[in-house]
């Protein structure tokens, strides 16, 4: 049963990573650059869901709707302001402006909310556990509502770029963005809403995140991003399956490792797997490389 | 008055000169084709008229309206498509895809109306409509490239080295639907190296020498000039 129970932890926090993961995914694979405040963004979600449910004694579902906009909003200003000018700048350039944008981000959150650790209420709190197999097995509220959420974002996801036009004009700018201008597509809106969709989903990936391990810092979003990133890269970056696939299975060794190896270990066992991972197939799992025809 | 006109463009990759004043003209239901070697600035010129470049000095007037500060993506909606060199059709998208993203600006009923047309003229195309661009033929990526331009409905179509990396008789295929295209009444300037088949086909050619045109004419006539048959046509 510890097995089980180890296993659905690992998918649970594996679908967290899953939703960051996607923001990230997406945004490298149509802006072709690393945006390190993502994982920030996801603190940004989690306090201002916070301050709604827990200071305003709000709805919690309210309270991920305004979360949703406001991450959704700062997102597109974080691409406005900091990322479009740069756009024919070199990759590093844009990098260190990210590194610089998630300081900025979490000193911010530093002024507002303090350094203190806030005591987060879960969005499902009250709502009853899952018992299985005579109460041998108990499953939380705050896991299956993790995992249903990533499921149908994933849906969601892949529906939205194969069936909308938007979704295959995001395509056409992964793969081209020159070609894609020539089709009609506007390459800056485009990118625009691909932040807007990846901090939106950050947002609920903040939410969902304070909600099963319920401790909230500025620095809260910094771990999971990273993991989340090495999420992406493993599983394959630009890819949308990839970036579930990375984080479920990342998810799911952290659990098994802090489980049966050891807490102190398990961060370092993550990482390592992800250099083995890359070593063997350097795209990552679904990452694909199509040659190109003469 | 020209339906293009081409007025002293200056163009620049970084320091380097790449455009050095070139002008010329494309009139409204003639085949233009500028002829050069690698390098000469072909593609350059068609990627600058395209909105893909910006040009540093020079006017690109397109019935009367000048193109040089409208955006690319704003530019198709003038009824001006280019098939780029290379094709670049999406290779992770279908054939349906591929098609649909040329008529991006354009409504859906249009753009199903216009498909067919596309497939008329393809049929190979149609057989292949749900398979990746990636998996296509050389001939039918061409094919499918044509097609994406086509489906913007221009007025003025640019087709950029057309028939590059093609086996002879795929060389002939795209030749006569340029042909086709133009009696149906669009207007085309073609890029191309196979110099003997453009001027077969084209009104006429500009020959552009290292960002300079050097040569101009009907293009039966400079098919029939010394230089240009020494340079371009092989003696």
């Amino acid at each position: 049963m510890g097995f089980l129970e180890n296993l659905i932890n690992g998918v649970s926090l594996g679908s967290v990573y899953a939703i960051i993961a996607l923001g990230y995914t997406m945004v490298y694979g149509i802006a072709r650059m690393l945006n390190f405040a993502h994982g920030d963004v996801i603190m940004v979600g989690g306090y201002v869901s916070f301050v709604i449910a827990s200071s305003m004694g709000l709805n919690p579902l309210f309270g991920i709707l305004v979360a949703v906009i406001v991450c959704t909003a700062l997102g597109i200003t974080i691409e406005k302001v900091a990322y479009k000018p740069l756009r024919q700048s070199a990759s590093l350039t844009v990098l260190i402006t990210a590194i610089g944008v998630s300081y900025l981000l979490q000193n911010t959150a530093l002024l507002i909310w303090g350094a203190n650790p806030k005591v987060y209420t879960s969005v499902v709190a009250g709502w009853p556990q899952l018992q299985l197999f005579d109460g041998q097995l108990i499953i939380s509220a705050e896991t299956v509502v993790t995992i249903c959420a990533c499921a149908v974002i994933m849906i969601a996801m892949v529906t939205f770029i194969h069936r909308t036009k938007i979704g295959k004009a995001m395509r056409a700018v992964s793969e081209d963005p020159g070609a894609a201008r020539l089709m009609g597509i506007n390459v800056d809106s485009t990118i625009s809403i691909t932040f807007a969709i990846g901090s939106g989903l950050a947002a609920i990936a903040g939410v969902l995140l304070c909600s099963s391990y319920p401790t909230l810092m500025p620095t809260t979003g910094a771990m999971p991003g990273i993991k989340a990133f090495t999420a992406a890269v493993f599983g394959g970056i630009g890819s949308i399956p990839g970036a579930v696939l990375g984080g479920i299975l990342l998810g799911i060794i952290e659990i098994f490792a802090k489980a049966y190896i050891g807490t102190q270990f398990s961060d370092a066992i993550v990482f390592a797997v992800l250099i083995i991972v890359l070593l063997i197939k350097p795209s990552g799992l679904l990452g694909k490389y199509v040659p190109e025809k003469v | 008055m020209a339906m293009l006109s081409v007025e002293d463009l200056n163009v620049y990759y970084g320091s380097i000169h790449a455009l050095k004043g070139i002008s010329f003209d494309v009139n409204e239901g003639e085949i233009v084709t500028l002829i050069g070697a690698n390098g000469a600035g072909k593609s350059t010129t068609l990627n600058t008229i395209a909105g893909l470049l910006r040009p540093r000095t020079g006017d690109i007037a397109y019935e009367g309206e000048s193109l040089v500060h409208v955006p690319a993506h704003k530019v198709v909606e003038k009824a001006i498509a280019l098939c780029p060199e290379g094709r670049r059709i999406f290779l992770n998208m279908t054939v349906r895809e591929n098609l649909e993203m040329g008529a991006f600006s354009r409504g859906g009923d249009a753009a199903d109306e216009t498909m067919e047309k596309v497939f008329q003229r393809f049929p190979r195309l149609k057989e292949r409509i749900n398979q990746s661009g990636g998996t296509l033929s050389g001939g039918e990526q061409q094919m499918l490239a044509m097609g994406r331009a086509l489906m913007s409905q221009p007025r003025l179509l640019m087709l950029d080295e057309p028939s590059m990396g093609l086996a002879p008789i795929l060389v002939d295929e795209i030749f006569d639907i340029i042909k086709s295209l133009h009696e149906t009444g669009t207007t085309i300037l073609l890029v191309e190296q196979n110099a003997r088949m453009a001027l077969k086909v084209a009104d006429r050619a500009y020959v552009l020498e290292t960002g300079n045109v050097t040569m101009s004419g009907s293009a039966d006539a400079l098919a029939e000039d010394d230089r240009v048959r020494q340079a371009y046509l092989g003696g």
